[in-house]
């Protein structure tokens, strides 16, 4: 049987533990797809390659977590980033937790700025299959 | 397609229960029959929201145990799972077997025990309504996922972030005000008079988001009798009828183009719209998914009811509240009234139902007596959206 992802979940976190942020790049309309899907995410073709993103973007929004999910210790930084090739993700943000309440009045000024993504590894949990790789940006 | 009428529901109390899913479940479909006067036997099907039971007690594979419960004899009886959004995934799909003419009377509701699993693993399971690897690992969180919502609201509308949050202040002054009023609520006589200090000022959840900002973890059940229209009067001299019905579906926040305009959703609503041959000028009352204050914004932007932007304003000026058009979340809301997600949806097909007729407790009901109601609810980080348009007339 063909195997129809060209860059698994797998893939893209071996990339992560090398700060190396994976997508792919869609034969077809020539727009960028991350994190990896069988189909792009543009365009729906599945005539993808797998190419090494910039790993720079800017910030669209974030959130300091006070109350997290069992398993994980509280107050980080999630923030959902534009990467530079188009694409929007997920990721931790590395940055003084202070200043991203609603206390620190110009905290919005955080929108917008520029960073770059290296990884963090969290502890694995009885459902994440192993530990967790997860995009950690910091402010350039 | 053949019409389709409700002719009974049932909802438990929400709030912290000693009971089973499979108990919480039952109770409201008894009280759902018995309103309607339906046989066991003439029940062909039973569709039920539960979105953890086999985190919250060790059950999985309900759908049996709700037909041996309910000595229903040996009908399907299925277990639908569209996180928040599963009890009405279920009526949505009860409305199409009967539209269609494969069965005439369906059971269809859902039930939760999410209260009981404490906060720490609750928002865990919770959480897993994300995408699991590129989401949940970050450690997102629903609060969290409408705190950004929120900041990014902020900010494409230039609203400054202070003056955003009273405004979503509004949104739970209203449903606790409402939900206060409501027997079956879960903060029944409780936060009925809340101010906007309070609500900014309560403890942080999810920075911007407070406590206040947020709806609570519940456990319940809620069901709901749907029957093809032209035996409906055989149950009941007063038939609410599924007038139209949506669902749709997205994938990772990031693949979604604006978390400020869930495009799953315009899509859901606007297909129960078409369907109904209406639009939300339309809609006398509003049951919207309102998990978290900015989530009531944002739905009612997408739904339609005000452009892009000013929902936050429509919420501060009274435009949703009782003598408002559309009256949303007259029953306290998910805030309110309590979020047991797998039997939300057909909770908030309860009130709808009871609102028309007439029968919603005393400063819960709309006046006057409401012809055309709607209900929105959502599933995880827009990731499933279902809607239902309902009448109490047959078109």
């Amino acid at each position: 049987m063909k195997e129809y992802y060209v860059l698994t979940a797998k893939d893209f976190y071996d990339g992560l533990k090398e700060d190396k942020l994976l997508g792919l790049r869609c034969k077809e309309c020539g727009q960028i797809t991350c994190p990896p899907l069988p189909t792009c995410q543009w365009c729906g073709s599945i005539d993808l390659e797998k190419t090494e993103l910039s790993g720079n973007g800017e910030i669209l929004t974030f959130t300091l977590t006070d109350v997290p999910p069992e398993g994980f210790e509280p107050h980080y930084i999630v923030c959902l980033v534009r990467l530079d090739e188009g694409p929007t993700i997920m990721g931790r943000l590395d940055y003084d937790a202070e200043k991203v309440t609603v206390k620190y009045e110009r905290s919005q000024e955080l929108i917008g700025k520029k960073v770059k993504a290296g990884h963090v590894v969290l502890p694995a949990d009885k459902y994440s299959m192993g530990e967790k790789l997860v995009p950690l940006f910091k402010v350039v | 397609m053949r019409d389709v009428a409700i002719v009974g529901t049932g909802q438990t109390k929400f709030g912290r229960w000693d009971k089973s899913n499979t108990e919480l479940f039952c109770d409201a479909a008894l009280e759902a029959m018995e309103e309607a006067n339906v046989d066991q036997k003439d029940i062909e099907a039973v569709y039920a929201g539960a979105v953890f039971p086999g985190f919250e007690e060790g059950q999985t594979n309900i759908g049996g145990h709700l037909v041996g419960s309910l000595h229903l004899g040996n009908i399907p009886s299925t277990r639908f799972e569209g996180a928040c959004c599963s009890a009405t995934v279920a009526i949505r799909d009860a409305y199409i077997w009967v539209a269609s003419g494969y069965y005439d009377i369906v059971l269809a509701g859902g039930t939760e025990r999410a209260l009981s699993m404490g906060t720490p693993f609750a928002t865990k399971t919770f959480a897993m309504a994300n995408d699991c690897k590129y989401e949940g690992n970050v450690g997102i969180t629903f609060p969290g996922v409408f705190a950004m919502a929120a900041r990014r609201y902020s900010k494409i509308y230039d609203i400054p972030l202070d003056k955003l949050r009273e405004k979503m202040a509004h949104v739970s002054m209203k449903n606790h005000k409402h939900g206060a009023l409501n027997p079956l609520a879960q903060f029944y006589q409780k936060m009925g008079n809340l101010k906007v200090e309070d609500v900014v000022n309560a403890r942080m959840a999810c920075d911007p988001l407070t406590l206040l900002d947020c709806c609570p973890f519940s456990d319940g059940g809620a069901a709901t009798i749907i029957t093809s229209a032209d035996i409906a009067r055989r149950y009941t001299d007063e038939p609410i009828y599924i007038l139209g019905v949506g669902q749709g579906s997205a994938g990772h926040l990031g693949a979604q183009e604006d978390l400020t305009k869930p495009a799953s959703r315009v899509f859901s609503s606007r297909s129960a719209f078409k369907q109904a041959g209406l639009g939300p000028k339309d809609i006398d009352i509003m049951e919207i998914h309102d998990c978290f204050t900015s989530a009531e914004i944002i739905a009612s932007e997408a739904i339609g009811f005000f452009d892009w932007g000013k929902g936050a304003d429509a919420v501060e000026e009274g435009q949703t509240d009782m003598g408002g058009r559309p009256v949303i979340n007259p029953d306290g809301g998910l805030m309110g009234k309590g979020h047991p997600i797998g039997a939300t949806g057909a909770a908030q097909v309860h009130t709808i139902v009871e609102e028309m007729k007439g029968k919603a407790p005393k400063g819960n009901q709309v006046d006057p007596v409401p012809e055309i109601g709607m209900t929105d609810t959502l599933g995880g980080g827009f990731n499933t959206l279902a809607h239902l348009i309902l009448g109490r007339s047959r078109r």
